[in-house]
């Protein structure tokens, strides 16, 4: 463990974004956790009381406050309600990373990050194996939603029903791509981010069959890397910062007018977090940082507002109910919520319905549910209930870590409402 | 520190998962939204039942534990920061069930925990409604405005939240369940103890059931945006309009400052030059809202309104409440540290008071923005600092004694809405009289002989 005295010198530095919470208690309202748990210790003003008692050496359990601060969705809901405008998810994400750099990366954690995350090459290998492989581990559960559950209990899957790995990865149906501007006069580099490269790659097939039928080039550089996000939130600045310069390397070769993806995380983490955590490096890659970020959209975003695509104007049948989940890293962090919803309506075929809450977290928060499983279950089982109860046989939402996640609640509670992302019902329809 | 023996048998109570004795738990139950020093409770209890409630208040009193009873901890005064001396805060957000909602004799039973807002959704959607309106309502519980009798922006017309408490049911210091008001609307039977019990902040008793009035909604209302070159217009207008008897539901003020903050944040299209805005609704039946907006339109403009803007829509009401709604919020952003104080004076006094916070600003150097509830004469100075800056945090201690002062001197009160708590206490004697503190220790003394309830508010130590 290192010196305490650095600690809180590290935790001083944060000060400034600390004192500017005014502890009103509003972020009580929206926080999913306060919800299930009425914790104070686990909603944004009760973390950020404790993580200034420690800074300002009025605690001493740096370890309690780590585990108290490590408990969060990272849903940004309290930013986003917060009168006070304070930085929220800045403050968490700068004290895990020196909390982690205090208390050490737990060695789960260390194995994956600096062992495997940070080499995209031996990731896909490994990953490309276990997708091999899963069909003697795993046993299907719902053909609709296409989950599996373990034939054998393991800690980290537990009874999840989780969609099995796909055969084959989005990079080794498509390893790179580079084509020239059509119509559209745009082109645009594609960012698939690894859930939608190992899990959804029908998601990735669909941004480039609508990116083809809209005439915009793409620039898909082979050997990306993850956006980082996981090692971020874990603390780990150290491998965060190798995977953001490997994927500034793999996009620096090209020129686009856009960085699109069909994550929203990954979307919110390469407009926030890239230009905001870029501090460690020179001034070159924090220029670049920030030109990359200016230029990322949500590829619901792009077709929306960029692109303007519309209706056909061929009338459907409606025959399918459609209800859509805003993703956190979507709504609350970038704002955009009508533009999904505008790609769902391009299916001629849907009918929109909305459910309750629609922008409340699924539970998931990344790596959130794999430490903390029961509450987001919890939290996870009142969206299920909320989807159920829309009466749709189809939820749509832009955020593969949010599609993972409902299809374990949706097929847990053995229902029959398919989960897809908004631009997979628009392909649909283009033949 | 509490014995591990004491410690088991509150788990034996409430459940091992709602005790909470570890060092980071119990830091974050250390403050609440005043801005004062932190205490650490040894013990936080979060009983799910109000029998394990009562259960737990009685385990406290046996063993003389200061207990501080915990809503959402959203008040302004201090009153749930807990006691040093072994303090045990009991949270009341488990206890958070609407027991009953009568259509019929429009009335509500509670639990403490129900927060505001929820409640009020759930009368509307019964097609009832319940007034009292606190700016955080959002998460601000029942238990604490009850507490702490909690106004908001109705109140100049429906009151404040002891206008709507019929009966509460509370624990004593033994744990004895204690039970006055009833369901009826009128009840004289026994003491008036539900009266006493409102506004005690914590120190008299620790409910367990509140009973709420609630009374049908208007069935129309409108919205006016007012602007003013002159402060002492604007004031002289809430006077003129409260003289031609008409109350509006709403009549809200903000001061040039905070329409520039404001205007500055939200861009909400805001006259930045105006001196100051008046902000109006009337409700009540379609024929007497249209009357009476124009009775409202006419006397604005004859007190020397620079503008009056009627709300043509629902869209069009919404934007001009989105101007006060983000009043707090873009102060709050200005400087780092925000104390909304809540001096109120009789309405004819209100030009005074604004001229004599301008004055305090200017003379103590600091940044005051005052908004807030011009037809009660419940203002808001609300003071931008930053608390590190001891030198500046001192001139703002200064500049608020000047300001209860200036408003006592103006024949006003302490608090309008906030409560006195550990913030205010000094100021007791001040605005009432040393018989009255001696009277209400007496009381306190007799109904609390080992003072375990919330020692240190309103009151002060002795
Ligand atoms: C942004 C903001 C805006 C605000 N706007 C307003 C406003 O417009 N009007 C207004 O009046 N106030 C306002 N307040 C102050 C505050 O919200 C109110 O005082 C509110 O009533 C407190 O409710 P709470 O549930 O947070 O109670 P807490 O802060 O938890 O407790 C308040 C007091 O009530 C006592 N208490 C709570 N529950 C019980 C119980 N079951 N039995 C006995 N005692 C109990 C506590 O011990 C304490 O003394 C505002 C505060 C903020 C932060
Ligand atoms: S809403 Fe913002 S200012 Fe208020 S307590 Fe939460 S984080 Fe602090
Ligand atoms: S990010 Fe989400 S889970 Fe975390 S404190 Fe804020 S609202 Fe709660
Ligand atoms: S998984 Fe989805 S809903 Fe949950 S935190 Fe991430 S973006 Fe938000």
């Amino acid at each position: 463990m290192a010196d305490v005295r650095e600690l809180h010198k590290l935790l001083m530095e944060l000060d400034d974004q600390l004192v500017t919470c005014m502890r009103c208690g509003m972020c009580q309202a929206v926080c999913p956790l306060y919800a299930e748990t009425g914790r104070e210790a686990l909603v944004a003003r009760g973390k950020i009381a404790l993580l200034e008692h420690l800074a300002h050496e009025m605690i001493k359990d740096a370890a309690g406050v780590q585990e108290k601060v490590e408990t969060c969705l990272l849903c940004g809901a309290c930013a986003a309600n917060c009168p006070s405008g304070v930085k929220v998810l800045d403050i968490f994400l700068k004290a895990r990373a020196v909390l982690t750099g205090y208390m050490g990366l737990p060695p789960a954690k260390k194995l994956i990050f600096r062992g495997l995350l940070v080499r995209p090459g031996l990731f896909n290998t490994i990953l490309g194996l276990g997708a091999k492989l899963q069909g003697l581990f795993v046993k299907p559960v719902n053909e609709m939603l296409g989950s599996s559950c373990a034939r054998f209990q393991s800690d980290v899957i537990g009874d999840r029903h989780f969609p099995a790995l796909a055969g084959e990865p989005l990079h080794k149906l498509v390893p790179s791509l580079d084509t020239a501007k059509g119509n559209s006069g745009l082109k645009v580099g594609f960012f698939p981010g690894c859930m939608v490269d190992k899990v959804f790659p029908r998601v990735g097939k669909a941004v480039l069959k609508v990116l083809e039928h809209h005439g915009v080039g793409v620039f898909l550089p082979g050997h990306q890397a993850c956006c980082g996000i996981p090692a971020l939130s874990s603390g780990d600045r150290k491998s965060y910062d190798v995977l953001v310069d490997k994927n500034l390397e793999c996009f620096a070769g090209g020129s686009f007018d856009y960085l699109v993806t069909p994550c929203a995380t990954c979307t919110s983490t390469i407009k926030k977090f890239w230009p905001t955590f870029a501090d460690s490096a020179d001034q070159g890659r924090r220029e670049a940082l920030v030109a990359l970020a200016a230029k990322t959209l949500d590829i619901n975003e792009f077709l929306v507002d960029i692109l303007k695509v519309q209706p056909s104007g061929v009338p459907g049948a409606k025959d399918m109910k459609v209800t859509v989940h805003d993703p956190c890293h979507l709504k609350k962090s970038l704002g955009v919520a009508a533009q999904p919803r505008q790609v769902v309506r391009l299916n001629p075929n849907v009918e929109l319905v909305e459910m309750k809450d629609a922008d409340t977290c699924c539970g998931c928060g990344g790596s959130f549910t794999l430490l903390h499983y029961d509450l987001a279950r919890r939290i996870g089982k009142k969206k299920r209930d909320n989807i159920a109860a829309s009466g749709a046989q189809v939820v749509a939402t832009g955020c593969p870590a949010c599609m993972l996640q409902i299809t374990d609640m949706l097929s847990k509670a053995g229902d029959r409402v398919a989960v897809r992302h908004p631009v997979e019902l628009y392909a649909e329809t283009l033949g | 520190m509490l014995s591990d023996a004491l410690i088991k048998k509150f788990k034996e109570i409430a459940g091992q998962a709602n005790v909470m004795d570890d060092e980071a738990d119990r830091h974050a139950y250390s403050y609440d939204s005043a801005v004062l020093q932190p205490v650490v409770p040894a013990l936080v209890v979060r009983p799910e039942s109000t029998e394990a409630l009562g259960k737990v208040v009685k385990l406290c009193g046996e063993n003389g534990l200061p207990v501080t009873v915990r809503g959402s901890g959203t008040n302004l005064s201090g009153g749930t920061i807990p006691d040093p001396r072994d303090g045990v805060v009991i949270l009341t957000n488990a206890l958070n069930r609407i027991l009953e909602i009568n259509e019929e004799d429009m009335y509500a039973v509670v639990e403490p925990g129900v927060v505001t807002a929820k409640f009020a959704a759930e009368a509307a959607a019964r097609g009832l409604f319940y007034p009292p309106d606190p700016g955080s309502q959002a998460v601000s519980t029942l238990g604490g405005n009850v507490a702490e009798n909690a106004g908001g922006l109705r109140g100049l017309k429906y009151g404040v939240t002891k206008n709507y408490v019929m009966g509460v049911n509370f624990f004593d210091t033994e744990g004895e369940k204690i039970v006055t008001g009833s369901r009826t609307v009128k009840c004289v039977t026994g003491l008036n103890l539900a009266g006493l019990m409102v506004g005690s902040e914590g120190t008299l008793g620790v409910f367990s059931e509140i009973i709420l009035k609630l009374v049908p909604p208007p069935a129309a209302n409108k919205a006016m945006m007012v602007l003013f070159d002159d402060v002492a217009k604007a004031s002289e207008t809430v006077a003129a309009i409260i003289a031609a008897k008409i109350v509006p539901c709403t009549l809200e003020f903000l001061d040039n400052f905070t329409i520039r903050t404001v205007e500055d944040f939200a861009h909400a299209g805001l006259p930045v030059e105006a001196k100051a805005l008046l902000l109006i609704e009337v409700d009540g039946h379609p024929a007497q809202v249209a009357d009476e907006a124009a009775q409202v339109e006419a006397i604005c403009k004859k007190m020397g309104a620079t503008r009056v803007q009627v709300a043509q829509s629902a869209e069009e009401r919404n934007k001009v409440w989105e101007a006060r709604r983000a009043a707090l919020s873009a102060l709050a952003r200005v400087r780092p540290t925000t104390v909304l104080e809540d001096a109120t004076v009789p309405r004819s006094k209100i030009p005074a008071m604004i001229k004599a916070l301008d004055e305090i600003a200017a003379k103590y150097k600091l940044l005051i923005g005052t908004f807030g509830h011009a037809g009660d004469g419940n203002l808001h100075p609300t003071i931008l600092t930053d608390r590190r800056d001891t030198h500046e945090f001192e001139r703002v201690e200064r500049a608020i004694d000047e300001i209860f002062e200036v408003a006592l001197g103006l024949g006003g009160t302490l608090s309008g809405e906030h409560g006195i708590g550990m913030a205010k206490s000094k100021w007791l004697a001040k605005e009432t009289s040393r018989g009255t503190i001696l009277y209400s220790r007496r009381l306190k003394k007799a109904l609390d002989p080992k003072d375990i309830l919330n020692p240190g508010k309103i009151l002060g130590e002795e």
